[in-house]
């Protein structure tokens, strides 16, 4: 009874996923990944400021051109520095971001395996 | 006259704590049991504090502009509720609110600790008053609310209207006994350390006083979206801002506390672990402020502050962390191991505590790694939400299945082992189900099913749990109201839909199946701004949704602000902003449907309600 | 007390740390990205008045160096710095252009009637996105260019007296 409830349930949100979620447009993709530089803390996507309207448009200037987002990031970056972009590249001044809380959880999974297996706790 | 008074309650206080902390460290090496005296001091200080905080808010009150700080917050129209909460809207003031709660939770512990281990209590208060002093020097010194400007002047400068809400008003003093109780346990912790207390008393007492911190902590964090989500209008509650984080590391840390202490409590295992949980807590709260206010991160709370204030916190700071480590080291002893099986309630919280540090890993490193790459290498990077939501969201789908599975699970061992794997079976099963219903599969839709499925199962699972009677009411309402917490947001952010275009008054406009209709403008003057307010119907199937958003033109800043119209009801959200486009009769409007707000704030409340619930049962 | 290598560890850790904050909370806050050296493309603009399309290389004549002005007429410190901008025709051997930023051709007229046309040339960028390529923020901003295009000099904000000079000096 209980698993036809749970089938239930997630078909409904299966199909009600499949009719709503629709595909973003690629200039608001990119433009909710920058950041708007003369905000306080929005995005280029919420902002209505005069900059950001003017990168919107640039974005799909260059999408019409046939850039890539790739292209796109790197040139605003080459602009006005890495910190226009939100999500933070994978080169070698961010590895340790990236990978350091990965890290961290392997240690403490492994600190903890020695806890529970090894000393003197018995399955 | 005032003034004064406010001032020199503070000096009387500083040389209490002074003489507190000889006289406590006296106790304490010569073993004699808790004076009378000591409560009573303890009370004088807590007395003196409070008469120099009150004394501040009358100055508020009153509009005293001799006073600097009223001067600079606050403005004689102001209503009296804001008068009143300006006292906290600045730095000083609130550094003297944060003095009120830390002496107020000594005293409180005086009187809600009698049974416990008298050199261990005294200790307490020695290291809390430890804390104590160092606010006192910085507040006295280089924070004091109550420097005079004469001649006294006529009107304050703290006319901001935007600054004047409700909610806006009460989310530092919640959030503030959040941080601040964090303060009582840090003290404890080392206290037990080093009286070797470390037991199952100490900790079903800590467990009490993270409760109440955790509790408004929750609050205070809820506020602070409720506040962002209404007033911002960008439809968004969460941004990853560096002071939101700050906020949820602590949290994190709380939440792994409570756990681990009830392990502590139950088994007496994992002592080591939760002192340095205990004293992270207090660690994160304090380092975070610090972070915050100093303007190292960039923030609207960042009040502004000379660096070398900074530097006087850092030290302060620096101390503590210092005396936190070489205490831990010198007097933590090697663990007690007790007989657990793997499948055990244990186990399953070792593994709750797992994650969750991992959460507050990425959020740590997240908000302070562009600092240190900024002083290393001078470069500049952002970190935003897709580097959190990359980390987080995956770890999340074992956690929620991990904790429906491990939250019924037995003290030292689990009995009915085959139940268990009865039910992951169903588990696996229902997804893979769902993955042949999904016809057109890309690795995103397949991502969000299992996602989604893990919430769900959490969800049905915490329904079903509350029928057991071998778990307890706080532990069923609070794991009950996280699984909402997680399906609402999840849910949220998948299902919101948005859209955005320019109108002028008049217009009429399709897109995909709504209706937008811009009717009319009304233009009005109001003190000292002009409201333009927009009326805008959206038709969709039939279903006729009236907004009023309006556009805020302020003569003297010559800013101009938007409020947001956000219809809300309990399964969804309807908002409309406009935006003003500068030289044109257009507006740009944006549309969206938010669903399940109002179930993502009301399980937060139901959340703390669970620890509320917690503490009743705790103090019967 | 036993000194066990964690403690060091951490104790050189929260030094390490504390050093970081130290010196963070001297730090300028303002941002000056490392593009302050970075060349221009060599893009092309409108001309304000003929719609003729200009590149940027080619507005030199003998000129060694080019401040390029983005202004616009809805912009009020525009109008403020205007007096010194007029200051700027009379260096010799420095191009002056403005750029007339996501503005009216009438009210950018109106606004040159009023307090002057220092400008060797207009261009006009209508959009914004011309302003991109120079890495402006918004208005006003004026811009030290060499005739490779690379970037000498960045004002962000409206200019004063003491800019004024610091550029004649550049110039020398």
């Amino acid at each position: 009874m209980k698993l036809l409830k749970l089938i239930f349930f997630l078909l409904f949100f299966i199909f009600y996923l499949n009719n709503v979620y629709g595909e973003n447009s690629k200039v608001d993709e990119i433009s909710k990944n920058l950041r708007c530089l003369i905000c306080q803390g929005q995005s280029i996507y919420d902002s209505q400021s005069e900059f950001a309207l003017s990168v919107k448009t640039l974005i799909s200037k260059k999408l019409e051109k046939g850039d890539s987002e790739r292209d796109i990031y790197d040139f605003l970056k080459s602009k006005y520095g890495d910190w226009i972009v939100y999500k933070p590249d994978f080169n070698k001044y961010t590895l340790v971001l990236w990978i350091f809380p990965l890290l961290l959880f392997l240690f403490g999974g492994f600190l903890i395996v020695r806890k529970v297996f090894i000393k003197g706790n018995k399955i | 006259m005032l003034n004064l008074i406010g001032n020199y309650s503070l000096i009387f206080a500083l040389l209490i704590s002074l003489i507190l902390i000889i006289y406590c460290f006296i106790k304490f090496k010569s073993k004699k049991n808790l004076d009378f005296n000591l409560i009573v001091i303890i009370f004088l200080q807590f007395t003196l504090i409070s008469l120099s905080f009150f004394t501040l808010v009358f100055a508020f009150i009153n509009s005293d502009f001799s006073n600097l700080a009223v001067y600079n917050n606050s403005h004689t129209s102001k209503p009296l509720f804001y008068k009143i909460s300006g006292t906290w809207g600045n730095h000083e003031g609130s550094l003297l609110l944060w003095l009120m709660v830390l002496s107020l939770f000594s005293l409180f512990f005086l009187f809600k600790t009698k049974k416990l281990l008298s050199s261990f209590r005294v200790l307490t208060i020695f290291f809390q008053q430890i804390i104590i002093v160092g606010f006192l020097f910085f507040i006295i010194f280089t924070s004091n609310p109550f420097q005079l400007i004469l001649p006294t002047p006529i009107e304050g400068l703290g006319l901001n209207p935007i600054l004047q809400d409700p909610v806006l008003a009460i989310h530092p003093p919640i959030l503030y006994l959040g941080y601040v109780g964090s303060s009582i346990i840090f003290s404890s912790s080392l206290a037990a350390l080093t009286c070797n207390y470390v037991n199952k008393d100490w900790a079903a007492d800590i467990k009490n006083w993270s409760l109440i911190s955790w509790i408004f902590l929750t609050i205070g964090i809820m506020l602070g979206s409720i506040w962002a989500y209404y007033e911002l209008g960008w439809g968004g509650f969460w941004f990853w801002d560096s002071v939101e984080n700050v906020s949820l590391m602590p949290w994190l840390c709380l939440t792994a506390l409570l756990h681990s202490s009830s392990v502590l409590e139950k088994r007496s295992i994992l002592q080591s672990w939760t002192i340095i949980l205990a004293l992270c807590t207090f660690i994160l709260s304090m380092s975070g402020t610090f972070l915050v206010r100093s303007g190292i991160l960039n923030s609207v709370h960042t009040f502004a502050n000379d660096p070398e204030r900074g530097v006087f916190v850092l030290i302060f700071l620096i101390i503590l962390v210092l005396i936190s480590l070489i205490l831990y080291f010198k007097f933590n002893h090697s663990e007690t191991t007790s007989k657990s099986f793997f499948l055990s309630k244990e186990t399953a919280i070792i593994i709750n505590n797992w994650f969750i540090m991992y959460f507050l890993s990425v959020v740590l490193v997240g908000t302070i790694y562009p600092i240190f790459l900024e002083i290393i290498t001078e470069a500049k990077i952002s970190v935003g939400p897709p580097y959190f939501n990359q980390l987080i969201v995956p770890f999340l789908i074992p956690f929620l299945i991990l904790m429906a599975l491990g939250s019924k699970l037995d003290w030292i061992k689990n009995k009915k082992l085959k139940l268990n794997i009865k039910k992951l079976t169903l588990l696996i099963l229902s997804i893979l189900i769902s993955f042949y219903i999904v016809r057109n599969l890309n690795i995103k839709i397949l991502y969000l099913t299992v996602l989604i499925s893990a919430a769900l199962y959490l969800f049905f699972t915490t329904i079903i749990d509350l029928k057991n009677k071998k778990l307890k009411w706080s532990q069923k309402i609070s794991h009950l109201a996280f699984s909402i917490l997680i399906l609402s947001i999840i849910l949220n952010s998948v299902f919101s839909e948005e859209l955005s275009v320019n109108m002028k008054a008049g217009e009429q406009k399709i897109i995909l199946n709504k209706t937008i209709n811009f009717e009319k403008i009304t233009k009005q003057e109001i003190d000292n701004y002009t409201s333009l307010i927009a009326e805008i119907e959206i038709n969709q199937d039939n279903k006729k949704i009236k907004f009023y958003p309006e556009l805020r033109f302020y003569k003297v800043s010559e800013t101009i602000t938007s409020e947001a119209d956000i219809k809300t009801n309990l399964f969804n959200d309807n908002l409309l902003v406009v935006n003003y486009l500068k030289d044109t009769d257009y507006l740009n409007i944006r549309y969206q449907k938010k669903p399940f707000m109002m179930l993502i704030w009301l399980s937060a409340v139901m959340l703390a309600l669970g620890g509320l619930i917690g503490l009743r049962d705790k103090l019967k | 007390m036993k000194i066990r290598l964690s403690f060091i560890f951490l104790f050189c850790l929260i030094l390490f740390v504390a050093f970081v904050f130290y010196k963070s909370l001297f730090d300028d806050k303002n941002y000056a990205p490392k593009n302050i050296n970075n060349k221009i493309e060599n893009i092309s603009i409108k001309e304000f008045y003929t719609d003729k399309n200009f590149y940027l290389k080619n507005l030199f004549e003998e000129e060694t160096l080019m401040a390029i002005n983005i202004w616009a007429s809805w912009c009020i410190p525009c109008r403020q710095e205007h007096r010194y901008i007029n200051k700027l025709s009379e260096i010799d051997n420095l191009k002056l252009v403005g750029l007339n930023y996501k503005d009216k051709k009438n009210s950018a007229q109106m606004f040159l009637r009023e307090l002057g046309n220092p400008f060797d040339i207009i261009l006009t960028d209508t959009d914004g996105t011309k302003s991109i390529f120079l890495g402006a923020y918004g208005v006003p901003e004026t811009l030290i260019l060499d005739r490779e295009l690379k970037i000498i000099k960045k004002y962000i904000g409206p200019i004063n007296s003491d800019i004024v000079n610091e550029i004649k000096t550049i110039i020398k």
